[in-house]
């Protein structure tokens, strides 16, 4: 029998739709192609958004572009969606959204009423996460070269924590909660997009989430770092995390919330919940002596009510998330790799 | 979840786990044939529990890897006609073959979809008459009667735009090759729950006789897998060597008849080659005759192309069992889910993806 085996180095010089799925390939392209050429102190923290001082005040700014296809989905649509996920930057760095730009790309032939049922939908997403939409711009390009349309928005935020937030205040001992179940956002895009059905109705969980960040810094808890579970899902945001920390993590699989309905279609669909995009969760680190009292707080919003403490800051595992299966065996829990779900965000 | 709960059991998996500590007395060394069931292994972190008499090797049971990197060649050759919308599950898409994948070819301009079913396929070819729709068969007896009927419904609807390229690939000759092959060290096999559900388990019977090698019809869960390992080393260390079926909410003897029709009906078995262990004769099927019109390959003249393996890839000898994926140099360095040397790095039921993502220390 012959046993050669396969395949040359494939070295990709083009741009992949997994560049964008939020995984492994994302930081490269961030790794080996932005920060080299912007490199700067508030870039390299490589965190949801940048933290600037302007005037002795500290601000936070970040921007993101929206594609998702379809433009409406259960429980949500592209405009709340843009809304929603740059309010989430901004708060993940710990600061009150205060403003956001809007800047639109439509797609040649989109019905005007298509594009107002979008503009109301992110009227009501700023009026209900407190920002106001100050400035915009929009582009028009030709027919079949843009999926209806693209949004892109920008935001700034004053930072109201306390303390250093991000990877480097992460400390061992930290407690890991999740702020709820976790897949729903990218089972439910999924779900309409190749036109599957299930017996429940899955439902995109986008949400704002400064509400439930001010709630634990007004109760005084020291938060050390905060990231929103978007690509690449829960797994992925929690080895960014541990990429940029001193320690590792250890969680515990039986005690991360996960919807029956969601689960089941993940298994059906052969996709790992914990690696599915959220617009409405996030991921909160704080000492293991406060996690009781940050788990009441979040429960109490209607937002974070399914809030679950799922693990440990460790420093065994350094740099390693390591996942105990609800068997009992131990794995690794890696980042993404190339993507689960094309385009969901 | 109901169905899925009650063979996650910490309670009777640790059971499971007692059973077979209380058994097992020798060394022994098992292999699971299908990829599902190493990443249950591996994700479940079984290897943990099981005592260190007994040692786990991953079969060739990954539809993917073992697809000839020619026809991944052909594959990305007729993805780029302009005619051709090119539709295949998504795990075939970034498989390398010689220069580049069915991905890059999507990043170039090709139309490449990933579809849930075959069927999708079919319907894709009914919406678009203008087009030529083409579907990648790959797998083992467990996709042959969804991909079988897929052609079936083309040809009884008169569908001239739809064909399907085929890579379909049999598990029991596979078996007897690793079972012939002089340096062998399996003493027994956990058979594919899936396959057997549509082929039944009689075939394997006459292996098991041959070869003096138990074989049992196991599920995919870590319940099912910790008792088939359980019922295995029960008949190494009893000297029997028979089949056996722990999947029995889903498998029985005789198989899934109407779909072994349809199977049979539309495909022929023929010799194939498998990517890094060569060709094992009678091991594929191939369209019939009479659904030649169907078949892919020869719809399009594709003139020859030159295909090539490359040295460090270990993975005949990972699909074999003779390698783990951490024993290749490669592992983890100059091979990894992003740049891969060989598929079973990036298959979803690929050892090798499976020991990155989980078991990498």
């Amino acid at each position: 029998m012959n046993l050669v085996c396969p395949t040359p180095f494939l070295n990709e010089e083009r741009v992949l739709l997994a560049h964008g799925g939020g995984g492994r390939l994302t930081h490269q392209l961030i790794e080996r192609i932005f920060l080299p050429a912007f490199r700067n102190p508030a870039l390299e923290a490589m965190h949801d958004g940048a933290v600037v001082e302007v005037n002795g005040a500290q601000l936070a700014f970040t921007t993101d572009s929206y594609v998702v296809r379809p433009l409406f989905f259960p429980g949500g649509d592209i405009g709340d969606l843009a809304v929603n996920g740059t309010v989430n930057d901004l708060a993940m760095c710990g600061a009150r959204p205060l403003c956001l730009s809007a800047g639109f790309i439509l797609e040649e032939g989109l019905p005007l009423e298509t594009l107002r049922r979008v503009v109301d939908s992110m009227r009501r997403a700023a009026a209900c996460a407190g920002v106001s939409l100050v400035t915009g711009d929009t582009k028009v390009v030709d027919k079949g070269k843009g999926d209806g349309m693209f949004i892109n928005t920008a935001g700034i935020g004053v930072v109201e924590a306390l303390h250093p937030i991000g990877p480097a205040a992460v400390q061992p001992g930290d407690a890991i909660i999740v702020s709820g179940p976790v897949g729903a956002h990218g089972v439910a895009v999924l779900s309409v997009r190749e036109g599957l059905e299930f017996e429940a109705a899955i439902v995109s969980d986008t949400a704002p989430l400064w509400a439930p960040v001010e709630a634990l810094f007004k109760a005084g808890l020291e938060v050390h770092c905060l990231r929103d579970l978007t690509r690449g899902g829960l797994a992925t945001s929690l080895n960014e995390i541990a990429a940029g920390c001193p320690a590792g993590m250890r969680l515990e699989e039986a005690l991360i919330p996960v919807e029956e309905a969601v689960s089941g279609a993940c298994e059906m669909l052969g996709l790992d919940p914990l690696y599915v995009a959220n617009e409405g969760r996030f991921a909160a680190f704080v000492p293991a002596a406060q996690a009781g009292q940050a788990l009441e707080i979040l429960r109490a919003l209607p937002v974070c009510a399914g809030a679950a403490r799922i693990g440990e800051v460790v420093e065994d595992t350094r740099g390693r998330v390591v996942l105990r299966s609800r068997i009992g065996g131990n794995r690794v829990l890696d980042m993404l790799s190339g993507e689960q779900l094309p385009r969901i965000c | 979840m109901k169905y899925l709960d009650e063979y996650r059991d910490p309670a009777a998996v640790a059971r499971l786990a007692e059973a077979i500590r209380r058994v097992v007395r020798r060394p022994w060394t098992l292999m699971e044939i299908c990829g599902g069931q190493t990443h249950t292994i591996l994700k479940s972190g079984l290897p943990d529990l099981l005592p260190p008499e007994i040692t786990l090797l991953h079969g060739p049971g990954c539809p993917v890897c073992v697809t000839p990197v020619e026809l991944i060649d052909r594959a990305i050759a007729i993805a780029a006609r302009p005619e051709v919308i090119f539709t295949s599950f998504g795990d075939m898409l970034r498989v390398p073959g010689t220069a580049r994948s069915l991905f890059s070819a999507k990043a170039e301009g090709a139309d490449v979809r990933i579809v849930y079913s075959p069927l999708d396929a079919v319907k894709l070819a009914r919406a678009n008459p203008d087009r030529q729709v083409v579907f990648f068969a790959v797998g083992f007896e467990t996709t042959a009667p969804a991909n079988a009927m897929a052609v079936w419904q083309a040809a009884r609807e008169g569908l001239r735009n739809f064909s399907v390229l085929v890579a379909h690939v049999l598990v029991p000759p596979a078996i007897e090759a690793i079972l012939s092959a002089a340096d062998c060290r399996v003493n027994g096999f956990l058979a594919a729950g899936h396959v057997c559900t549509v082929m039944g388990y009689q075939e394997y019977e006459p292996i098991a006789v041959r070869y003096r090698v138990p074989i049992v019809v196991t599920g995919f869960e870590p319940v099912d897998l910790l008792e088939g390992i359980r019922m295995v080393v029960e008949q190494l260390e009893s000297g029997r060597a028979t089949v056996e079926n722990q999947y029995s909410r889903s498998v029985r003897r005789e198989g899934n008849r109407p779909a072994q029709q349809r199977i049979t009906e539309v495909f022929e078995v023929a010799n194939r080659k498998w990517r890094g262990i060569g060709e094992i004769p009678q091991s594929g099927l191939r369209l019939r005759e009479a659904y030649r019109a169907f078949d892919a390959e020869s719809k399009f003249a594709l003139g020859s192309i030159q295909s090539a393996e490359a040295g460090e890839c270990i993975a005949g000898l990972i699909l074999q069992g003779k390698r783990k994926p951490y024993e290749c140099a490669a592992f983890g360095l100059r091979c990894t889910p992003e740049s891969p040397l060989g598929a079973p790095m990036v298959s979803s039921e690929g050892a090798c993806a499976a020991y990155f993502a989980y078991a990498r220390r």
